[in-house]
């Protein structure tokens, strides 16, 4: 506090205010400002540290992804997982449950996919062992975020920590099954069924990848008409904005924090059987979520919960993440530059919610009287 | 500038978003003189005193202490200043002693010294009047200490200009009238005063000046002894309004809701009631007087079906079907389901009453959007009774999709009192309906209540302004650390004889007198 005694303290150079609700144009308007910016500021990175030049790197992100005749599929599937997940972690975080066990919940998922394609491989019509695995998958996923979601409604533990907890658990199981089905000695059980193709789901217009994403579309409209139309959705409103007002109109709290884990976790468990059954090499491995789980807990907030939205942060998180990736490869740089890149415009997407919420004003003039 | 002026604010001007909170203020305040800001919630009063005491940053405008000009940028330098502010909502560790609260944070650059400071706290206390034991605890306090520690607070460290926001608002007609006497004293002394409040009969038996704001715009100053109620109120509010609340005789009174000897402790086992037994009757409203944090919350949630009992029996004698049913341990939805049209009005409207961001409609939703087999939502109903709301209780919203936080406190009352309403309940009950309200809001609010009783309904309202109680309710009820201190008639018994029986907690025995 520097304040002179003598003469007039100036008033503060700059000082905020809180702005009234900002139109949805204004907003967008003020996100692309922020993506812009970080464009700019990851192009002074990039001439500065790699010598490129940086719109050369921006292409090399867009045809490694999105661009790129042969990329465009993958990266779309990649963005529908990431959706499908983003989308399963947004109900409960509609109800202020923070869920981070996403990762783990797909896990277990994948798990379940794996077990049944090993296990009723050979014994079951190709229906009957789709439609069980995903029973199954499903199922799994709803147990394993159930788990949690029954202490937090019983005993209100700390649901960010056990669904984290869980993860591990997840992780943990995943190689001990893997230890226990593996016959090479390789810690690694391969692709799955590959000489019988038993349990691998259907494809789609005999395109690889087409059958989850057409899922993931379905999963979107759902959530999004479950959410915004539904009684149950407006429940979970309710209790994410207030527990008493719930309780003061009845609603049984512990009932809709149970069910809607539920729901997520049997969305994850859906993504895990994709993952697994649904690529056109299965395999199962600790990391086959890949950190999508956490990922997506960004995505769903960013999108402000908002299932449409979600598509395109998705996809943006994608581009900047496979992209930064191929782009590094292509142009021979280290990988952490798209990392750096990466961090550099979702800091400054993020960071451009500040202006929409506030106004800055700064000193005026110094009238003379 | 006048000599004598300890501080004067010249065309102050602050603005929040679109929101004018004060526009053009300038009012003066001398040594030696308590000078009364009057105004409806809403018209800026504590956004004008957090202006001076450095919490929030003038858009324009001058402020003089001493007849210099300063600028006050922080909490700090309002301190540097000498002006002091004690807040509506204290800010007191609880596990300290007074002593140690009063001298927390004050950087005199001398030594830690607490036999020192609790001398100094005596003479202080000696010197105006106070009554409080500088060794005690916070958490053993009565409202009305933590107060007084508060006040010392600013004292101790100086202040000589002293605002107080609502000072008045936690404290019985008892404890209203020792803390005038010790303002009186502290004016004598010199210190120029401040004090927001908006009950009018505090502002004349009190103070020397009165300056009136009026949505956010400064209307005057006049000295008390030129004025008179009807003025005042006609400059806060902006036209002549009548301040007379009428009572009719209940007709037909049945008994529809007894209350027999409930119990309900914390989770650290404390009472909070205490063998509560009463009859709310129909076509009758029945007041519930008390020191804020008596048992009324948990009386009324307890009824509502939101709170754990230990014993006692709430019987609800159904005026349909003639049965009666016991409420005790039965969920909000139960008691629905039993047929018993019970409206609650909570004390924590955007807490527990309605969802502060969702819409007017989607706040109608809350009552009923469980009606009809389907999984979906039903909108085109609330949406109908919100339209019919906003336009039978006139709410003042830029249209049924804005969020309910957005409204002025008037208005989101309103909303949830209209939807309480709607279901033609057969027990209403309100807690505080009018707490933060406007004139004119409180007395929609005083008129939808005495509609509901000549309909039938057993009201029940719990209410802190005892000039209201004692004007509008049939029978009030006293309740002091959740014990039934007392039932008396209200249109015999006087605010003195309710003051006493708030603060009378060993009366065990409930007297019903009429």
């Amino acid at each position: 506090m520097s304040k002179t005694n003598s003469g007039i303290a100036k008033e503060p150079l700059i000082h905020f205010t809180k702005r009234d609700d900002i139109t949805g144009f204004k907003s967008v308007l003020w996100h692309g400002v922020g993506l812009l910016a970080g464009l700019i500021v990851c192009a002074v990175f990039i001439m500065l540290f790699t010598g490129l030049n940086p719109i050369e790197v921006y292409v090399k992100m867009f045809q490694g992804t999105f661009g790129g005749e042969v990329t465009r599929l993958k990266a779309i599937h990649h963005t529908a997982i990431l959706l499908a997940i983003s989308l399963a972690v947004t109900p409960a975080f509609k109800m202020k449950f923070w869920n981070i066990g996403a990762e783990g919940q797909v896990l277990i998922g994948a798990l379940a996919a794996a077990y049944c394609m090993l296990q009723f491989g050979d014994t079951m019509e190709e229906p009957l062992l789709i439609l069980t695995m995903f029973l199954t998958c499903m199922v799994a996923g709803m147990i394993w975020a159930m788990i949690p979601a029954i202490f937090k409604a019983i005993w209100n533990t700390n649901e960010t920590l056990f669904t984290l907890m869980m993860n591990y658990v997840a992780i943990t199981l995943v190689s001990y099954f893997i230890m226990v089905k593996d016959r090479s000695g390789r810690s690694d059980l391969g692709i799955l069924n590959e000489r019988t193709g038993y349990g691998y789901l259907p494809k789609l217009f005999g395109q690889d990848y087409l059958l989850n994403i057409a899922v993931v579309i379905l999963i979107t409209v759902l959530i999004f008409v479950y959410l915004k139309f539904s009684k149950q959705g407006y429940e979970i409103a309710v209790v994410g904005e207030s527990q008493n007002t719930a309780k003061y109109i009845g609603i049984n709290v512990k009932k809709v924090i149970i069910r809607t884990m539920a729901i997520s976790g049997a969305i994850c468990g859906i993504v895990g059987l994709m993952l697994v059954a649904g690529s056109p090499t299965p395999s199962l491995k600790e990391d086959i979520v890949g950190g999508m789980g956490f990922t997506a807990i960004l995505v769903s907030w960013m999108a402000k919960f908002n299932p449409i939205i979600m598509v395109f942060v998705s996809a943006l998180v994608v581009f900047l993440g496979d992209g930064g990736a191929s782009a590094t490869d292509a142009l021979k740089i280290d990988s952490s530059v798209g990392e750096v890149l990466t961090a550099i415009i979702i800091f400054f997407i993020i960071g451009c919610e500040f202006f929409t919420r506030y106004k800055i004003n700064f000193r005026k003039r110094q009238k003379g009287e | 500038m006048n000599s004598s002026a300890a501080i004067e604010l010249v065309n102050i001007t602050k603005t929040f978003g679109s929101v004018i909170a004060n526009k053009n203020v300038s009012l003066t305040v001398n040594k030696g003189e308590i000078l009364s800001i009057l105004g409806e919630n809403g018209s800026g009063k504590t956004t004008l005193m957090n202006m001076i005491s450095g919490i929030y940053f003038p858009d324009d405008g001058k402020i003089f202490i001493d007849g210099e000009e300063v600028v006050i940028s922080s909490p700090h330098d309002a301190f540097k200043y000498k002006i002091g502010m004690i807040h509506q909502h204290f800010k007191l560790v609880d596990i300290f002693t007074a002593t140690e609260n009063i001298i927390l944070g004050n950087e005199d650059g001398g030594k830690y010294n607490p036999k020192k400071a609790v001398e100094k706290v005596r003479e202080i206390c000696e010197l105006y009047g106070f009554e409080i034991d500088p060794t005690k605890k916070i958490y053993n306090m009565a409202v009305s200490e933590k107060q007084t520690v508060e006040i010392i607070k600013v004292l101790y460290r100086g202040a000589d200009i002293l605002i107080l926001d609502e000072p008045t608002a936690v404290l019985t007609p008892q404890e209203t009238e020792k803390l005038f006497n010790i303002l009186r004293k502290m004016r004598d002394a010199g210190k120029a005063i401040i004090i927001i409040t908006h009950k009018l009969n505090e502002v004349l038996e009190l103070s020397d000046k009165v300056a009136v704001l009026r949505k956010g715009e400064y209307i005057g100053t006049v000295n008390t002894s030129e004025t008179n109620e009807s003025e005042l109120t006609e400059m806060m509010v902006g036209k002549k309004i009548s301040l007379n609340i009428e009572r009719s005789t209940p007709i037909d009174p049945e008994d529809r809701l007894i209350v027999d000897g409930i119990d309900c402790k914390n989770r650290e086992g404390v009472k909070l009631l205490d063998n509560v037994s009463f009859t709310a009757r129909s076509g009758e409203i029945l007041g519930i007087a008390g020191i804020a944090g008596s048992g009324q919350r948990e009386l009324l949630e307890a009824i509502a079906g939101l709170q754990h009992l230990e014993t006692g029996k709430i019987l609800y004698n159904n005026p349909k079907t003639g049965n009666t049913d016991d409420l005790k341990d039965k969920t909000p939805l139960q008691i629905r389901e039993l047929g018993v049209r019970l409206s609650f009005v909570p004390e924590d409207r955007l807490g527990m009453g309605l969802v502060g961001n969702m819409d007017i409609a989607e706040n109608m939703m809350l009552r009923s959007y469980r009606k009809g087999k389907s999984l979906f939502l039903e909108r085109k109903s609330p949406r109908d009774l919100a339209e019919h709301i906003i336009s039978d209780l006139e709410v003042i919203t830029p249209g049924v999709t804005t969020p309910v936080r957005r409204l002025s406190g008037g208005n989101i009352q309103k909303v949830l009192v209209g939807r309480e309403i709607a279901s033609a309940p057969t027990v209403l009950m309100a807690a505080y309906p009018v707490r933060g309200l406007d004139i004119n809001s409180s007395y929609t609010i005083y008129n939808l209540l005495n509609q509901q009783k000549e309909k039938g309904v057993a009201v029940i309202f719990v209410g802190e302004d005892l000039d209201v109680l004692t004007e509008l309710c049939d029978r009030i009820m006293v309740i002091c650390g959740g014990k039934i201190t007392g039932i008396v008639d209200g249109r015999t018994t006087t605010k003195e004889e309710i003051g006493l029986l708030m603060t009378n907690s060993h009366g065990g025995e409930n007297s019903e007198q009429n």
